[in-house]
């Protein structure tokens, strides 16, 4: 157990299945003597050189076929997207050619290659460089999506999608890459594909992800303190996702929200809600709720930013208005 | 508005001043913790592009990429508003929604700046295809970086602008990176107007320390663009500093940097002009004197300006008159008032 961050969580997975695995490359732009846009391949180019970590010119879509060619013919690429919101670039080779190549060809071609990369809001980044779009993936039949919220998960979320047989996305936040935690490189908090209670509870549950379980987290301290136990789940992997434990704690706690980032029409969010009402319709004392971002493109003003993702505050108010019928001021 | 052209070396040596010290404010902006973020391009070293900007008219169009702040200025913008816009607030070029990446200013032709590498280029065919069809006489320019050479979609529209003989002009302005990567590491071969070429295109390429040879070369462009002669300019030119305000460039050597400032447009300027006695010190004192003032009031504007108020974040996702985005508290409301339950 040590101490460290996010961003250098996510460089010793990326040195570990290095040195694990002789096949595994990284490749995108300035992933080399640049060290990453956010520094997380830092100093990779040293230790590994340059034919297994190669900067790349700025081409998403010939970076994102590269690397499911060499899936395809025994590398295990991780290739690097240095904006989520550049996949508008590459979702043709992300969504036609990655995702579907095993299923089209009839399981002969599999591509075992990581799409690692970053979204979500925080840096007055604006339109283009801030928005989350795991639901692009998780629409997508073929791809595995994981979304690392802490430090250990960031190290081995990353690790076991190395050993994963079919593309992996990893969309880490820009917004943690500072995050300390513990890193505990010999016991991952779940098995791949299972969510993560991080905090019981017996009045409602909170599902999330990302960064935003961090602000669920702090709400629900705040929710402790007005008599309300709220149940914390980071669904960490979206794709594939074990519901049982999510269905067991909405039963048991017959309230349920979901908490992103994201846009909430058409949002991951949205779709847990949707599963979770099909599932626990007669053990539910309220609707489902959906908290997300705004349906709007990312402001680049530090105060709209701010203002059109949900808050700490506003998931307390939301949760304690479902639990005790009490409307927040704002909503009057 | 109205937007002068071909306006003389005298008057493009005062742009390419206002651009600098525009950009210089920019640079003050950040420090002074009032910028919306720090993905701020500054265009210095980069200014000669004012031989292209000033060889367009009234009504020509243009897009630019994220570093496209002297483009803007080029053709006519107000620093008071470009700087509020910078500074995310209400009175901005874009209301404050867009920021520094993605100005935009109908009035002035300009189609939008662009966060995406290589986002606007492909929009200058559409706009050909307006004045063709209409037989306006306008134009076109996309203006882009070196790292947009690696970009399928420049290769699609040059092939686009050559087909159909379109009024359109390609100007990539090489600074010689693309973040921390040097054109070398990103391109197998350099002689992108041959790249150009291929596709059919008018190319070219000029010394992006002398304006006025960019001027010359980009008029001459201007004019065959026109008459439906697609071209391709390349700017040869120098980033003076780190590609975004957090970047120190650890990756190039204070030699290199010192001997790429050498070519250093805005001097170079000076030193014909006087040099060729077409203005004397003074003057050209008095012309960097004022363009310090003009855009210290840039700075001051945007520092005071009001951010926009929190409700206008649902504004202009779609037209006026049609139905917005509905805020999330509305839903909640809805779902969760005790009304809403009886
Ligand atoms: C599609 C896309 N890929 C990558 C980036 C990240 N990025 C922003 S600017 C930049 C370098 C661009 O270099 P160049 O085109 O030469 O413009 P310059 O910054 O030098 O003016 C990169 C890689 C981006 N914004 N968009
Ligand atoms: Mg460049």
């Amino acid at each position: 157990m040590t101490e460290t961050t996010y961003r250098e969580a996510i460089r010793q997975a990326l040195i570990d299945g290095m040195e694990a695995d002789a096949d595994v490359i990284l490749m995108g732009e300035e992933v080399g003597l640049y060290g990453g846009a956010y520094g997380v391949t830092k100093g990779l180019i040293d230790m590994f050189g340059a034919s297994r970590v190669i900067d790349t010119p700025i081409s998403e879509p010939a970076i994102i076929g590269a690397a499911i060619g060499a899936a395809m013919t025994g590398l295990r690429p991780v290739a690097e997207l240095m904006y989520v919101d550049f996949a508008g670039m590459a979702m043709d080779q992300i969504a036609n050619q990655a995702a579907k190549s095993r299923y089209m060809f009839g399981g002969q071609i599999g591509v075992p290659m990581v799409l690692r990369t970053q979204g979500g809001t925080g840096r007055s980044a604006a339109a283009q460089h801030s928005q989350s779009l795991e639901a692009w993936m998780l629409h997508t039949p073929g791809l595995r999506l994981v979304m690392p919220g802490t430090v250990n998960d960031a190290y081995h979320l990353l690790r076991q999608a190395l050993r994963q047989p079919d593309p992996v996305v990893v969309i880490e936040h820009k917004g943690l890459y500072t995050m300390k935690g513990q890193l505990d490189v010999a016991t991952p908090d779940g098995a791949w594909g299972q969510p993560v209670t991080r905090r019981t509870g017996r009045d409602l549950v909170i599902l999330t992800y990302s960064r935003m379980l961090h602000e669920s987290l702090a709400a629900a301290d705040r929710l402790a303190q007005a008599g309300v136990e709220a149940e914390v789940i980071d669904l960490r992997c979206l794709n594939p996702l074990d519901e049982a434990p999510l269905i067991e704690a909405v039963r048991r706690t017959g309230r349920a929200m979901v908490v992103t980032e994201a846009a909430v029409t058409g949002s991951v969010a949205s779709d847990i809600a949707a599963r979770l009402g099909e599932s626990c319709f007669d053990w539910l004392e309220e609707p489902v709720l959906r908290l997300g971002g705004e349906d709007i493109p990312i402001p680049v003003s530090p105060a709209l930013e701010k203002g059109s993702i949900p808050s700490a505050d506003l998931v307390h108010d939301t949760a304690l208005w479902l639990v005790t019928r009490k409307a927040p001021p704002w909503a009057a | 508005m109205t937007v002068v052209s071909n306006t003389g070396p005298l008057a493009r040596y005062r742009m390419m001043r206002r651009i600098r010290s525009f950009e210089e404010r920019v640079g003050e902006l950040f420090l002074k913790g009032g910028s919306a973020g720090s993905m701020l391009h500054l265009s210095i070293g980069e200014e000669a592009v004012v031989g292209l900007t000033d060889a367009m008219r009234d009504g020509d169009s243009f897009t630019t990429h994220h570093r496209g702040h002297g483009v803007f200025l080029g053709r006519g913008a107000d620093p008071n508003r470009m700087m509020a816009e910078i500074a995310g607030k209400q009175d901005g070029y874009c209301r404050g929604k867009g920021g520094s990446m993605h100005i935009a200013d109908r009035a002035l032709g300009h189609l939008g700046a662009n966060a995406i590498v290589g986002g606007g280029i492909s929009h200058v065919i559409g706009a050909g295809l307006t004045y063709r069809n209409r037989g306006t006489g306008q134009i076109s320019v996309a203006f882009f970086g070196d790292g947009a050479m690696s970009q399928g979609i420049l290769y699609e529209s040059m092939n686009m602008a050559a087909l159909w003989q379109l009024p359109v002009i390609f100007c990539c302005i090489n600074n010689q990176y693309g973040m921390g990567t040097r054109v070398d590491r990103s391109a197998g071969s350099r002689d992108f107007p041959a790249r150009a070429a291929a596709f059919g295109l008018n190319a070219a390429r000029a010394d992006g320390a002398e304006v006025e040879t960019v001027h010359d070369t980009a008029r001459a462009m201007v004019s065959a663009a026109r008459e439906g002669r697609p071209g391709f300019l390349e700017i040869d030119a120098y980033r003076f500093f780190g590609h975004a305000r957090m970047d120190k460039s650890p990756y190039r050597t204070p030699e290199e940097e010192a001997e790429g400032r050498q070519r250093d447009p805005l001097a170079r300027a000076r030193a014909r002009l006087l040099a060729e006695g077409a203005a004397e010190a003074a003057e050209l004192d008095r012309i960097d004197a004022a363009a310090g003032t003009e855009m210290d009031g840039a700075l001051d504007h945007a520092l005071a300006a009001p951010a926009p108020a929190l409700s206008t974040m649902f504004q202009d996702v779609y037209a006026p008159g049609t139905p917005a985005p509905r805020p999330q508290a509305d839903r909640l409301r809805a779902v969760l008032a005790e009304e809403a339950r009886a």
